[in-house]
C-alpha cells in the first residue's frame, strides 16, 4: 500500500515541481547553514567552513536532482518534455504538420466510415436468435436458381424434410390499410405461424402467432411493426384485441414486435399478417409466390440441408407433372440479406484500405525528409551528450502527436462522412437495408480506428527513428547534411513512391472499370423510350372488382380520362413494369409440336392496348392488339424477339399457338405480333422470352399506369391520382414516379452507382496523394543534388538538358509505379469481376486510359521541381556550399 | 548502481526510522550525523543521499515533516516518526535481524565444514 502512495505523490509531483524545487534548496539551505555553524565552532574559517560543508553533501545541485527525482517520475517528465519540445516543432513547421494530420485523417475518415458500414452489415449479427442456423430455401429452376415456393410444395417440403428443426414461409404483401383519412396503400407480409418463433423473435406486447393460426379456417391475426405500432396507434398497449381492416378483411391485432426486429427481404413491412392459404394462387402447386425460411437442426451444415430439399425435390418432381424440372436451393439466411451488397462493400473497403496505404506512405516519407533534414541537429545533440534514446523517444512522441492528432481528426470526420453516406441513400433504398440503423461507432469500429491509429503511430515513430539510426547519428556532423546519405534516403523514398504510384493506379484503374461499367449499364438497351414517362401503381379492391368485367370497365374508364388530359399523348397499362425483375412468369405449350412436360417459363404481362406504343417499344412483325380484343374475341397474344428466337428459330412465329401445360381449349392463343426485346428485369439481368397478353382478356387487381406526357416528367402525377380517386376513391393509387428515376434508382443501377461513385472518390484522392507524393521525392532530389547540377551546368549542361536530368527520373520512377500497378489492378479487377458490367477486368482502354492519366499527372507534378533546377544559377550553386 | 543503492536505500531508511524513534523529531543534518555517530564513524556517509531517502520516506507515510527552528535558533525542516513508520520500522528490524541472524550461523556452519 505504501509504494502506492508514494507513486501518487510522485505522480502529483509532476505538477507542483516548482514549488517542490524551492522546497527543496530551502532544506538544502538550512542544512547547509546548520553544517556550517558547526563547522565554525570546531574553529574553522568561514569559508573553509562552507567548503566542507558542500563536500559532506556531496553537491548541491545533484543532491537536489537526486530529490527531483524521487517528487516526480523522471520517465513521464522526459515525455511530457519531449511532447512539448516536438508540439513546439510541430508548430514552428505548420505546413508539414497540418499535411500530415490532414492526410492520415483523409485515409482514417475514409477507412473507418466504410468499415462502419461493413460492421453494420456485414458483421454485426442479425436480430435472431443463433443467426447461423438460420437459412433461406428456395425452388431452383435454371433461369431462376433461387426462386419462390408455391405453398402445396411448402407443405411437403415441411413434412418431408429430415434436415430443419422447422421450416415457415413468408411473402410480400400489398394491403390497402382503412384509415379514418380513407384508403392507405402500406406493405406487409405473410408468415406461417412457426416464423417468429423460428427466428428467436418474441413480440414486445402481446402474443405470438398459435400454431393452426395461419390456416384458412382460422381467424385473421397481424401483428405490427414497432414503427407501424408508434405511428398509426400512437404506441398505445390497448391495440391488442382490435381490429385493423387490411384490403377490406379485418385483422385482429395480437401482438406488437420488437423494435430492433426487421426482415430485409420483405422491409418496409408494417403489417405482418398470419399466411391463411386461400386464395387460388396459394392452393395450386404451379403458382410460387412465396419463400421459405429454416432453422437447421443441431450439426446439419447447409450443404446436408440442400442435398435433402433437392432429394425431396426429386420425389415431387415424379409425383406432380407441375414440378417437372425444378430443384431446390438453401443458402445461409445471411447471405440471402448481404448477399447482394457485401461484394460492393468489400471493394469500398478495399479501396479505402488502399487511400490509407498512400496516406500512410505519404506521411512516412514527409517524416523521413523532416527526419533527413534534421540529421545535423541530432548530431549536435547527441555530441552534447543526449543518448541515442532519448533521441529516439523525441521521434517517437512527434509520430505519436501526429498519430493521435490525425486518428482523432479522421475519426471525428467518419462520423460526419456516415452521416453524409446514410443521408445519399433513397429512403426507399435504405427502408431494404434496416441493418444500416446500427450504424455507428460503435466498440468494433472504435476498435478498429484504434488498430489503425497504432499503427500509425508505430509507424510515424519508428521509421524515422530506424532510418536515422540505421547509419549513426553522429555521421552527420562530420558529414555535413549531404551526399552518401542525401542519395540512400532518395533511394528509400523512390521505392515508397513507386508504392504510392502503383497503389494509386489499382484505384483508378478500380474507379475506371466500375465507371465504365455504369455507364455501360445505363446505356444498356431496354426496348422502351424511357423518357417523359410518368407511372403510377394502382390497386383495385378486390371486394368490388372481383369480376374480369369489372376490370376491364375499369380499364377503359381509366384509360378514356387519362387519355384527353392535357399534356398527355398516350396512355398504357401494365402488370409490371419495365427494368424490374424477371418473374411472374407462365408456362406455356406450343401447339403441334412434341411435347414432355416440360416448362418453357415466360414472363407473362398483361397489357392494355396502346401500353407497347407508349413505351414506344418497336413492333418487328405483325400488329399490336386492339382495345376491342377482349373476352367476346379469340385469344391473341404478342411474343419477345427473345421468344421467338428461342422458340421459333428459322420460322415466322405469326400464327402460330400455344396454350397451358394441358392445351385446354380455352388457354389457346394465337401469336399476332413480335416486339423487340424489353428489358422486363433488372438492368444487369438477362433478356427472358416474354408473352403480352391483352389486359381485357387477362386481367389483373393490380396494375400500373403509364403515360407518355408532353410536359416536364412527374408533372403530371398529382393529375394522375386525382383522376384515379375521382373514378373510385375505394382504389389506391402510389408510388407515383417517372420511369426514369425508376430505372435511376433501381437496385442494380443504384449498386453501381455507389460503387462507381465512391470508388471514383478514392481513386480521385489517390492520384492527389500519389502526385503529392513523386513531387515531394524528385523536389528533394532536386535540392539535394543543386551543387551537381550548378557544376554540370557551368561545364555547359545546357538547361534542356537538365530538364531531362530531371524528368528522366521522375519518368522512371512513374513507369515503376504505372508497371506494377498495372499487374495489380488486372488482378484487382479479377476479385472484384461480380461488379463489372460489360467490360473485362483487362479493358485495356481503362487501364491505358488511367495510365495516361496518372502519367501525365506525375510528369505535371515533377515539371515544376525540374524547371527550379534548370533555373540554378550556377556560380550561386557552387558558392553555397 | 541500481542494485546496490536499493540495499543502501532500504538500510539506510531502517536507520533514519530508528534515529527518529530514539531521538524523536529531528532536522536531515542532525539525522545525518546520529548515523555518522553512532556507525563509529565507520560509514562514511555523503549527506545528500539522505535527502531522497527522506523523500520516499515521506512519501510511503513512514515520517512526516515540519519546518520548525533548531536549538541555535535555526530555521530548518524536522522530520518525526509516524504511526505506520513505527511499525514499518518493527517489521524491519524483526527482518533484519532474521536476516543477520541466518546469515551469522550460515557463515559460522560453513567454518565448521571447512
Amino acid at each position: 500500500m505504501s509504494w502506492m502512495r508514494a507513486w501518487l505523490f510522485r505522480l502529483a509531483g509532476l505538477w507542483r515541481n516548482v514549488e517542490r524545487d524551492r522546497e527543496v534548496a530551502a532544506e538544502l539551505e538550512a542544512h547547509l547553514r546548520l553544517h556550517i555553524d558547526d563547522n565554525l565552532r570546531t574553529g574553522m574559517s568561514a569559508e573553509e567552513a562552507r567548503r566542507e560543508a558542500i563536500l559532506k553533501l556531496g553537491g548541491i545541485e545533484s543532491t537536489k536532482q537526486a530529490c527531483r527525482e524521487r517528487n516526480g517520475v523522471p520517465f513521464i517528465e522526459n515525455l511530457l518534455r519531449d511532447g512539448r519540445f516536438a508540439l513546439r516543432q510541430l508548430r514552428q513547421n505548420p505546413g508539414f504538420t497540418a499535411t500530415a494530420i490532414l492526410m492520415l485523417a483523409l485515409g482514417m475518415c475514409a477507412s473507418v466510415a466504410i468499415f462502419a458500414f461493413v460492421d453494420a452489415s456485414l458483421i454485426k449479427p442479425l436480430p435472431y436468435r443463433d443467426p447461423a442456423e438460420l437459412v433461406g430455401v428456395y425452388e431452383s429452376i435454371p433461369m431462376c436458381p433461387q426462386c419462390n415456393l408455391s405453398y402445396p410444395d411448402y407443405l411437403d417440403w415441411k413434412k418431408l424434410n429430415k434436415v430443419f428443426r422447422s421450416l415457415e414461409i413468408y411473402g410480400d404483401a400489398g394491403y390497402s390499410v382503412s384509415t379514418a383519412g380513407g384508403l392507405e396503400p402500406s406493405h406487409g407480409t405473410r408468415v406461417s405461424d412457426g416464423f417468429f418463433r423460428t427466428l428467436g423473435v418474441t413480440p414486445v406486447l402481446g402474443r405470438d402467432f398459435r400454431d393452426g393460426e395461419d390456416l384458412a379456417a382460422a381467424q385473421r391475426t397481424v401483428m405490427l411493426s414497432y414503427g407501424a405500432w408508434q405511428k398509426r396507434y400512437g404506441g398505445k398497449k390497448d391495440v391488442l384485441g382490435r381490429a385493423v381492416v387490411l384490403n377490406g378483411d379485418p385483422y385482429i391485432i395480437i401482438g406488437v414486435l420488437p423494435a430492433s426486429f426487421y426482415f430485409p427481404p420483405t422491409e418496409p413491412s408494417e403489417f405482418w399478417t398470419a399466411f391463411h392459404a386461400e386464395s387460388e394462387c396459394d392452393l395450386r402447386r404451379s403458382c410460387h409466390s412465396i419463400y421459405g425460411v429454416a432453422r437447421l437442426r443441431e450439426g446439419v451444415s447447409v450443404e446436408e440441408a440442400l442435398a435433402n430439399t433437392q432429394a425431396i425435390a426429386k420425389q415431387l418432381e415424379r409425383e406432380y407433372s407441375e414440378n417437372k424440372g425444378q430443384g431446390a436451393a438453401v443458402l445461409a439466411l445471411s447471405d440471402v440479406i448481404v448477399g447482394r451488397i457485401r461484394p460492393i462493400l468489400l471493394v469500398l473497403l478495399s479501396g479505402a484500405g488502399l487511400l490509407l496505404l498512400i496516406a500512410g506512405v505519404n506521411v512516412v516519407s514527409l517524416l523521413l525528409v523532416r527526419a533527413e533534414g534534421r540529421r545535423r541537429e541530432m548530431a549536435v545533440r547527441s555530441a552534447l551528450g543526449a543518448s541515442r534514446g532519448r533521441l529516439m523517444s523525441q521521434f517517437a512522441t512527434e509520430g505519436m502527436i501526429l498519430a493521435a492528432a490525425g486518428s482523432a481528426l479522421g475519426v471525428t470526420a467518419a462520423v460526419w462522412t456516415m452521416q453524409l453516406l446514410t443521408s445519399l441513400i433513397s429512403a426507399n433504398m435504405l427502408a431494404g437495408m434496416p441493418y444500416l440503423r446500427g450504424l455507428g461507432l460503435n466498440s468494433r469500429v472504435l476498435i478498429f480506428a484504434g488498430l489503425i491509429a497504432l499503427l500509425a503511430a508505430v509507424l510515424f515513430s519508428v521509421s524515422p527513428a530506424l532510418h536515422l539510426s540505421a547509419r549513426g547519428v553522429s555521421g552527420g556532423l562530420s558529414e555535413g547534411s549531404r551526399g552518401s546519405s542525401g542519395n540512400a534516403w532518395r533511394k528509400l523514398g523512390s521505392k515508397l513512391v513507386i508504392v504510392e504510384l502503383a497503389t494509386a493506379l489499382v484505384l483508378l484503374a478500380g474507379a475506371g472499370l466500375l465507371g465504365k461499367s455504369l455507364y455501360l449499364l445505363l446505356e444498356v438497351r431496354n426496348g422502351i423510350q424511357p423518357d417523359h414517362l410518368d407511372t403510377l401503381d394502382v390497386a383495385a379492391p378486390k371486394a368490388t372488382y372481383a369480376k374480369d368485367e369489372q376490370l376491364v370497365a375499369l380499364e377503359r374508364r381509366i384509360i378514356s380520362r387519362l387519355k384527353n388530359l392535357p399534356g398527355v399523348k398516350s396512355v398504357g397499362i401494365t402488370s409490371q413494369l419495365p427494368v424490374t425483375y424477371n418473374g411472374n412468369t407462365d408456362w406455356i405449350r406450343f401447339v403441334g409440336r412434341p411435347f414432355n412436360g416440360e416448362h418453357n417459363e415466360v414472363n407473362e404481362r398483361d397489357v392494355s392496348a396502346g401500353y407497347l406504343a407508349t413505351l414506344e417499344a418497336k413492333l418487328l412483325r405483325g400488329r399490336y392488339f386492339s382495345d376491342a380484343e377482349d373476352e367476346s374475341k379469340p385469344k391473341v397474344v404478342i411474343i419477345n424477339q427473345a421468344l421467338a428466337r428461342k422458340y421459333f428459330a428459322g420460322q415466322d412465329p405469326i400464327g402460330k399457338q400455344f396454350g397451358d401445360l394441358g392445351l385446354a381449349p380455352k388457354s389457346l392463343k394465337t401469336i399476332i405480333g413480335v416486339v423487340d426485346d424489353i428489358r422486363e428485369g433488372s438492368l444487369d439481368s438477362e433478356i427472358w422470352p416474354a408473352v403480352y397478353y391483352p389486359f381485357n382478356q387477362s386481367t389483373d387487381n393490380y396494375f400500373q399506369i403509364v403515360v407518355r406526357t408532353s410536359q416536364a416528367e412527374l408533372s403530371l402525377i398529382p393529375t394522375l391520382n386525382a383522376v384515379i380517386h375521382d373514378i373510385d376513391p375505394g382504389i389506391v393509387a402510389f408510388d407515383g414516379d417517372s420511369m426514369g428515376e425508376r430505372i435511376h434508382n433501381s437496385q442494380s443501377a443504384y449498386m453501381h452507382r455507389t460503387a462507381a461513385w465512391l470508388v471514383g472518390g478514392f481513386a480521385a484522392l489517390a492520384l492527389v496523394l500519389g502526385v503529392f507524393g513523386i513531387y515531394g521525392v524528385v523536389a528533394y532530389s532536386v535540392s539535394q543534388r543543386t551543387r551537381e547540377i550548378g557544376l554540370r551546368m557551368a561545364l555547359g549542361a545546357e538547361r534542356r538538358a537538365v530538364y531531362e536530368l530531371i524528368l528522366k527520373e521522375a519518368g522512371w520512377l512513374t513507369l515503376a509505379g504505372v508497371m506494377i500497378g498495372l499487374v495489380c489492378a488486372i488482378g484487382a479487377a479479377h476479385l472484384m469481376g461480380g461488379l463489372l458490367f460489360g467490360v473485362k477486368s483487362w479493358d485495356a482502354v481503362t487501364l491505358g486510359g488511367v495510365s495516361i492519366l496518372l502519367g501525365l499527372a506525375s510528369l505535371a507534378a515533377s515539371f515544376a521541381p525540374a524547371r527550379r533546377a534548370a533555373g540554378v544559377n550556377p556560380v550561386e550553386a557552387l558558392r553555397v556550399e | 548502481m541500481g542494485e546496490k543503492a536499493d540495499v543502501w536505500q532500504g538500510t539506510l531508511a531502517l536507520m533514519v526510522l530508528k534515529t527518529l524513534e530514539t531521538l524523536g523529531p529531528l532536522h536531515g543534518y542532525g539525522i545525518a550525523r546520529r548515523i555518522e555517530q553512532t556507525s563509529g564513524d565507520i560509514l562514511s556517509l555523503n549527506y545528500g543521499t539522505l535527502y531522497p531517502a527522506l523523500l520516499k520516506l515521506e512519501q510511503e507515510g513512514a515520517i512526516s515533516s515540519d519546518w520548525g527552528t533548531s536549538e541555535n535558533n535555526r530555521k530548518a525542516k524536522f522530520y518525526r516518526i509516524t504511526r505506520s513508520g513505527r511499525k514499518q520500522l518493527a517489521k524491519e528490524t524483526e527482518d533484519w535481524e532474521q536476516t543477520t541472524a541466518i546469515l551469522a550461523r550460515f557463515l559460522a556452519g560453513s567454518g565448521d565444514a571447512a
